[in-house]
């Protein structure tokens, strides 16, 4: 059932929007033309490495870098105190910013140079530039570093308290913040009203985003015209322009950033790191280009990890099955200090979809933030979504149970229903449009859920476990507006800004600032705008990630380009058009008010045949003899598009796997994902975005995980440890989809980047469990390793009375 | 360091360099010869996103030394369109949906064509397992399977039309002959 990709000449003007072209993006990317960072020379160009510390916790005794400095080809060697020196080029903070702020939350120091102390397994210590990448990390390896190890921390729930390894002075106990959402009186008095209650314990396991593209930079400074251009990994050049800024001390306005092709992000570059700001520094103070570029042991080390969260939850329920109440404590990992959204992604992001698809009457949920001594965890994927999104569907399944109903039945019952939105939840946030019976009902009929536990009766009989496990997902994307992500303490606004700018000849350049990574905004952008405009798809040409080129901009993070960046690409679209509409009004001698716009062509009502093209009124409006009096020549049009609301997207996924319980493996029968986000721009690019995402959710069900040992060094380190899924590890998947608009914006999109891997994990581990459901196992913690599930099955087995108890006794001989 | 002089013979075009001991195949092809096509994902042989053919097998150049593949013959996604017309693993790939940030899919072609010279007509099961050593972050691997097989139908077909075609990874001129258009948007279009 994949969807077939077209051709852009072979479809209509007028069904460019929704149609499945082909990606204009790819001609590039499949010849090797595309240019990455790490393919830019410059002439002249110097490379840098940078020193890491190899140790999870340490004091700094001394740094001898004499060794490095003398080796042939090295240009220069940079620690802390050489940032702080005198004749340095200006000041700058050389402190890592935060960009969003909570109440209770305690800052700490982020020096990008290591001053006395690293906190975690690839904290910055020193640079080394040198003429050649290779003798770069031969000086680096000349450095010699006495440590004094410490005691460290890698749990957060451990790192809570005072007689835990202290990270930083100003934050007792290493809590970061102490965050709650909801009403804690309404919900006790739920669960002590409660027929019924299910809870659990569970963890969501730090991930290590993993982009193919490691992180690089490559940057250039002109000290006559005091320009600093960088090139870097980035989904948000503006942001890193504006941070960036203040690290180094450069003015925002010398300062462009341009982010060529980006291979991948998955939320790891939208953050602001030490790496690409010392690159920027370096090539400041030394005056000519320098290059760095990440190793991949660099990006497990040191690049924003996702989710690790510990969390105790409980679902009260009155005595037919219905929602009471919801209890979530949280212990959250930030990491060993803060990075740029952190603070946001397990409170404002995860708190606020605990609801979940659910009508839950009473809800509160308390988040502390520890600090700890690994990387620095901040937005991967999804971000605070799929951490609600698991927490809610596990206890979902497990309510069904302690309900003794059908899990969809159970879900089904529970629904915010079809007209009651938009609806309110009890955490902030008020839901836009949606129809989860619907997703539910198509996701059932894909999977034919009918005969599926007639099926799984069948398996048990002949002694196979058989599991299905749903995820009625909620997620939020486009954040916004931005005053209320002021008032929440958002350090950025969450706009987006674009530019529409007609040629005299008739052909358009559209500037956003969104950033694409691979989601194909060079087509979709197109077909939104020559849509709006009614031009032929190849007439626009999509530019993005460059602060020279584009006015402003935040960026591609959160699933926000569409719904923010399309939007505003359609606003300054009307805009252009209404120009345009004067124009034609001026030489069609009549009023603007009785000029129609259809099909790229003005014409006066009533009279189709007093009409003139859009493209005609563009050449016109450069030629400026014939315009109306007191109008500025030129045709172009810029907006900045702020939402009034998020926008939810929303889904059901089914994953349907067979389990073994003698070795703990685990088999897709099928995998399900029906999903509902708004109107599509181009399906095939839609569904792409659901298999990626689905696959990641998938790894973190199954495979991935970053583990460290008790001196919070990285044991997941390469490739080689941490399980990236490959090919065959990811079954084939079923795509469906409804459509529910958004009623808020103007194309009535919503947001896909990140639906699959919010969907996936809980429907992989409720199919899981509901397999071992005759051992007894109502929890397997991610990733489902065959170790995890075998002894899992064998000790419920074991311990409950299962009804299998040899499967404990055969797999411990394996 | 000793430095070498090596010769290697990239996608039919000579060159001479002069590298250290030390110089993986990748960098010289991409630092010193230019060919940027093939990416560097983890120096460990594990991505694939360094994937070329040297003396016509799929190699992982991050772990290949330069000096190694001096007087070799090798291959990069540069050397797979051939007069402008791409290689149905191109034309498989762009119409299959089976990249999206394009950073592995030089290496996934080009151990996607050296599967198919093995195996001219692989199962998806075959395809999966044949692509282990490459991984893909954004596509979720279904729509590369599709890529492999869209390609093979068309290399099996124009195996057929033509008489025979080569299957080596260079079977552009032969297989992409005939139906097939190149999909390069503009063309035969006005735009700018």
């Amino acid at each position: 059932m994949s969807i077939e990709s077209v051709d852009p000449d072979e479809v209509d003007a007028a069904d460019i929007l929704g149609s499945a072209i082909e990606r204009r993006e790819d001609p590039a990317l499949v010849t090797g033309d595309a240019e990455y960072t790490d393919d830019i020379q410059l002439q002249e160009m110097a490379h840098m490495a940078i020193l890491r510390s190899q140790y999870g916790h340490a004091r700094i005794e001394d740094i001898d870098t004499s060794d490095a400095e003398t080796m042939d080809g090295v240009v220069a060697v940079y620690t802390h105190d050489d940032l702080h020196r005198d004749d340095t080029p200006s000041g700058g903070s050389y402190s890592l910013p935060v960009g969003w702020l909570l109440d209770s939350l305690r800052q700490v120091d982020h020096p990008i140079l290591a001053d006395d102390r690293v906190r975690y397994q690839g904290d910055a210590i020193a640079v080394v530039v040198a003429e050649d990448r290779y003798v770069a990390h031969d000086a680096v390896d000349a450095i010699d570093v006495d440590y004094e190890r410490l005691d460290a921390v890698t749990d957060p729930a451990d790192a809570i308290g005072d007689d835990a390894p202290q990270l930083h002075d100003d934050a007792d106990g290493n809590v970061a913040f102490d965050w709650e959402i909801g009403d804690a009186e309404r919900t006790d008095q739920a669960f002590e009203s409660a027929a019924h209650t299910a809870s659990i314990e569970l963890e969501n396991q730090l991930l290590i985003p993993n982009a193919m593209e490691p992180r690089a930079a490559v940057a250039d400074y002109s000290p006559g015209t005091n320009e600093l251009d960088v090139f870097m990994t980035s989904q948000n050049p503006h942001l890193h322009r504006l941070l960036m800024s203040g690290v180094i001390g450069h003015p925002e306005h010398k300062l462009r950033i341009k982010a060529p092709e980006v291979g991948g992000g998955f939320g790891s570059k939208i953050h602001h790191y030490a790496d690409e700001a010392l690159v920027a520094w370096v090539a400041k103070d030394l005056e000519r280009p320098v290059k760095w570029t990440a190793t991949r042991t660099e990006t497990y080390k040191t690049d924003a990890q996702g989710r690790g969260h510990v969390t105790t939850a409980a679902l009260a329920m009155d005595e037919d099955g219905t929602i009471v109440g919801l209890r979530v404590d949280t212990e959250a990992n930030l990491g060993a200090y803060l990075s740029t959204f952190a603070p946001a992604v397990p409170t404002y992001l995860y708190g606020t979809l605990l609801s979940g698809q659910y009508d839950i009457p009473a809800i509160h949920c308390s988040v502390t933030g520890a600090f700890t001594n690994v990387p620095p965890v901040d937005a991967y994927r999804g971000a605070g979504r799929p951490e609600a999104s698991f927490v809610i569907e596990r206890l979902a399944k497990l309510g069904a149970e302690e309900m003794g109903m059908d899990p969809a039945e159970f879900r089904r019952q529970n629904f915010v229903p079809e007209d009651g939105f938009p609806y309110e939840t009890q955490v902030a946030v008020v839901y836009d449009s949606g129809d989860y019976e619907k997703a539910l009902d198509r996701a059932l009929e894909m999977v034919d859920y009918d005969s599926f536990r007639e099926r799984q009766e069948q398996a048990r009989a002949d002694g196979r476990y058989l599991g299905i496990g749903f995820s009625c997902y909620i997620e939020a994307c486009g954040l916004a507006p931005s005053e209320l992500a002021g008032q929440l303490g958002a350090q950025a606004g969450l706009w987006e800004s674009s530019l529409v700018r007609f040629h005299p000849s008739g052909t358009v350049t559209a500037y956003c600032g969104t950033s694409g990574h691979g989601q194909g905004h060079a087509t979709t952008y197109a077909q939104i705008v020559a849509n709006e405009l009614g031009i032929p798809y190849d007439d626009v040409e999509v530019v993005e990630g460059d602060t020279d080129e584009i006015p402003q901009g935040m960026g591609t993070y959160g699933s926000r380009s569409a719904a923010v960046g399309g939007s505003s690409l359609v606003k300054s679209s009307e805009k252009l058009v209404e120009k345009a509409r004067e124009i034609a009004a001026h030489q069609l001698e009549a009023d603007p008010a009785d000029i129609e716009f259809e099909g790229g062509e003005f014409h006066v009502a009533g009279a189709p045949d007093r009409s003139i093209g859009i493209k005609a009124v563009a050449q016109q409006s450069y030629l400026a003899h014939d315009i109306p009096d007191d109008m500025e020549p030129g045709l172009e049009a810029t907006s900045f598009y702020d939402p009034e609301n998020f926008v939810f997207p929303f889904g059901t996924h089914v994953a349907v796997v067979e389990v073994d319980p003698e070795s703990g493996e685990i088999d897709f029968e099928q995998y399900v994902a029906v999903d509902d986000v708004g109107n599509q721009i181009n399906p095939k690019i839609v569904e792409g975005q659901i298999h990626g995402g689905v696959a990641q959710g998938i790894g973190q069900a199954l495979y991935e995980g970053a583990e460290y040992d008790e001196n919070a060094q990285l044991v997941t380190g390469s490739m080689q440890d941490y399980a990236v899924p490959k090919a065959m590890h990811i079954p084939d998947m079923e795509t469906g989809s409804t459509v529910t608009e958004s009623p808020h914006n103007p194309l009535g999109v919503k947001g896909v980047g990140e639906a699959g891997t919010i969907a996936a994990p809980q429907a992989v581990v409720n199919a899981v469990t509901d397999a071992l459901e005759p051992f007894g196992v109502d929890h397997v913690e991610m990733p489902m390793t065959a170790e995890r599930v075998w002894t899992a099955a064998g000790e419920q087995a074991t311990t409950d009375g299962g009804t299998d108890e040899t499967a404990a006794d055969d797999g411990g001989e394996q | 360091m000793t430095e070498h002089d090596i010769t290697l013979t990239v996608n039919g075009t000579d060159h001479e360099l002069t590298v250290e001991p030390r110089t993986l195949l990748v960098h010289a092809l991409r630092d010193e010869l230019g060919y940027t096509g093939t990416n560097v994902g983890c120096e460990s042989s594990l991505c694939g996103a360094c994937t070329v053919h040297l003396d016509d097998d799929a190699v992982k150049s991050c772990t290949v030394l330069a000096v190694q593949a001096d007087g070799s013959t090798i291959e990069t996604v540069e050397g797979l369109a051939e007069d402008g017309q791409f290689h149905p693993i191109q034309d498989g790939f762009q119409a299959e949906h089976g990249l999206q940030c394009g950073y592995c899919t030089p290496g996934m072609m080009m151990a996607a064509t050296d599967l198919l010279e093995e195996n001219p007509d692989p199962s998806r099961e075959e395809i999966r397992e044949g692509l282990e050593g490459n991984l893909c972050r954004c596509t979720g691997y279904q729509n590369i399977v599709n890529a492999v097989e869209n390609a093979a139908e068309t290399m099996g077909s124009g195996a057929v039309a033509d008489g025979g075609c080569t299957a080596d990874g260079s079977a552009g001129s032969c297989c992409g002959s005939g139906e097939d258009e190149v999909r390069w948007p503009g063309d035969g279009g006005d735009a700018e």
